[in-house]
């Protein structure tokens, strides 16, 4: 793997993701240490503007550490990350936690929960309602949002705090592990939720996750993470045309990808 | 047990009192000493419809409702500013521990020294007493904070004041409750004892000392009945107002 700056993504001659558009996060120099454990070190990246990008890799590799970092939940130790030239706090994002139970607020009614990070905005009380009403609609989603929280199922709940960070309309959208702790039938719904959501809004996102057949299912580019401290092991383009359905995940198109970053996992594990 | 419904919790009352009954019947112990549940009960009625336990019953109330106030005016905040910071806490985290667990009885006579025998003195000791135990709650409740709600609050642009605010104070109001509930009954023991002190003339503790001297053991028992009840009912209202206002707690 080159060590050197954005080549270090075009290393294994996958195709780049600078060829898929501008950039709309830029990496570089990118250092995080827990300890004696170093995640990160010296990590640069570019993720292309209004595409959907899949981080997966090996337990404890950093996928999850590099979302922190960008969003700035974790401090870097070193290093910058812009947002088309801007720094984080002057762009609009939106973060999904995989803990829907421990994200959402449970003394707010749902639709307060997504009303909620409107607050910091300046929109006035009228628009806000609005919003909460196009996204509903856009959405269609029937779940009654006058019940609190923990009065709705794993998914429901999910499905709020997705609408939580989308009510802003970010340019930007993190997932950590969404869907991990929800059931499979309902996994299988709420990513095809997600989807629809990107082919309609065609918001930046960034995707972790533990599951190689969902982050390909529903990626532009998957970028497989090495350990320790992480390298991109292949920045790989799906190519599948939207929408995917079930019916894809058997297709060869689709095999094909998902056996090579399999292939590329399974390196890097031994790598390690 | 099921077949009995919502009847089940009386199985004990019933159990209980029929116990005192068999044992006044067959004299366990004397009966100027163990009088029969019924003349107890007799004794409430006649104390608590105009006579002096009601009284003193009003007396209990109002010493252990300003202490519990007062302790909540007290210890809320503190706890709230302690709990906020992880270092602050630690700094103080010893002290508070030590007179959490030092007897406020044993306080007593130094209250006594600096503010005299009167009603100010007691309700001193027991909003000391108290506070401390609803500090030492709301500073846990604010520190275990669930993380995830606090980042999901910072990465929607919440300042650190927004976020102490909307979110570790409603995080910490179960476990405040849990103080607030634990810190009345300490409040209720500490006035009881403290009515039992020289220079009281009444309330609940001065009743059941008063009765016992004058060996009217069943208007003893009936005051000691009463405070029971107070106690019982004080912990029952803080558990209804949980309830209504901390709806999520526990789910």
């Amino acid at each position: 793997m080159a060590e050197d700056a954005p080549a270090s993504l075009h290393a294994t001659g996958a195709s780049s993701p600078a060829a898929a558009g501008e950039p709309h996060i830029t990496i570089r120099g990118l250092s995080k240490a827990f300890g004696e454990a170093v995640i990160y070190d010296g990590f640069d990246l570019d993720i292309p503007r209004g595409r959907f990008v899949s981080v997966f890799g090996p337990n404890g590799c950093g996928k999850s550490t590099l979302i922190n970092l960008v969003a700035g939940l974790l401090e870097p130790d070193a290093g910058t990350i812009r947002f088309g030239g801007k720094r984080l706090r002057d762009t609009n994002f939106g973060y999904v936690f995989q803990n829907y139970r421990e994200a959402l607020f449970p003394w707010m009614r749902s639709i307060d929960n997504i009303r909620y990070p409107l607050k910091f905005r300046n929109i006035p009380r009228a628009e806000r309602d609005t919003r909460v009403e196009r996204l509903v609609d856009r959405l269609g989603v029937t779940l009654d949002l006058a019940k609190y929280p923990y009065q709705l199922s794993g998914g429901q709940q999910q499905l709020v705090s997705i609408m939580r960070s989308l009510v802003i309309e970010p340019e930007v959208l993190f997932l950590d592990e969404p869907f991990s702790a929800l059931d499979y039938e309902m996994t299988l719904f709420m990513r095809d939720q997600l989807q629809a959501l990107f082919m309609d809004t065609r918001t930046t996102m960034v995707f972790v996750s533990h599951d190689l057949e969902e982050a390909v299912y529903l990626a532009d580019d998957v970028m497989l993470l090495s350990r320790g401290p992480a390298e991109i092991a292949d920045y790989v383009t799906v190519g599948i045309p939207r929408p995917r359905t079930a019916a894809t995940i058997s297709e060869s198109a689709f095999v094909r990808v998902k056996a090579h970053c399999l292939d590329v996992f399974q390196k890097t594990v031994r790598e390690a | 047990m099921d077949r009995f419904g919502p009847l089940t919790p009386l199985i004990g009352v019933v159990a209980l009192l029929l116990i005192w009954q068999l044992a006044y019947w067959v004299e366990v112990v004397d009966r100027v000493l163990l009088p029969s549940p019924g003349s107890m009960f007799v004794a409430v009625w006649h104390g608590m419809t105009g006579g002096q336990l009601l009284l003193d019953f009003f007396r209990t109330i109002e010493r252990t409702s300003l202490s519990i106030l007062y302790a909540g005016i007290i210890g809320i905040p503190l706890g709230i500013a302690l709990g906020s910071s992880v270092p602050v806490y630690r700094s103080v985290e010893f002290v508070v521990d030590f007179f959490r667990s030092t007897p406020a009885s044993a306080v007593f006579p130094l209250f006594l020294a600096i503010s005299g025998p009167g009603d100010a003195t007691k309700i001193q000791v027991a909003t000391f007493g108290a506070s401390l135990v609803i500090l030492f709650n709301v500073a846990y409740g604010v520190m275990n904070a669930r993380k995830t709600r606090l980042q999901a609050a910072q990465v929607m642009g919440a300042s650190k004041l927004r976020v102490l605010t909307d979110v570790m104070l409603f995080e910490s109001l179960p476990q405040t409750f849990v103080g607030l509930r634990n810190g009345v009954s300490l409040a209720l023991i500490i006035v009881i004892v403290a009515e039992m002190f020289i220079g009281s003339v009444d309330g609940l503790g001065h009743n059941v000392l008063d009765n016992q001297m004058l060996f009217e053991m069943p208007r003893m028992y009936a005051a000691i009945f009463v405070a029971g009840a107070l106690g019982y009912g004080f912990n029952l209202m803080f558990l209804l107002i949980e309830r209504r206002y901390v709806h999520w707690s526990g789910r």
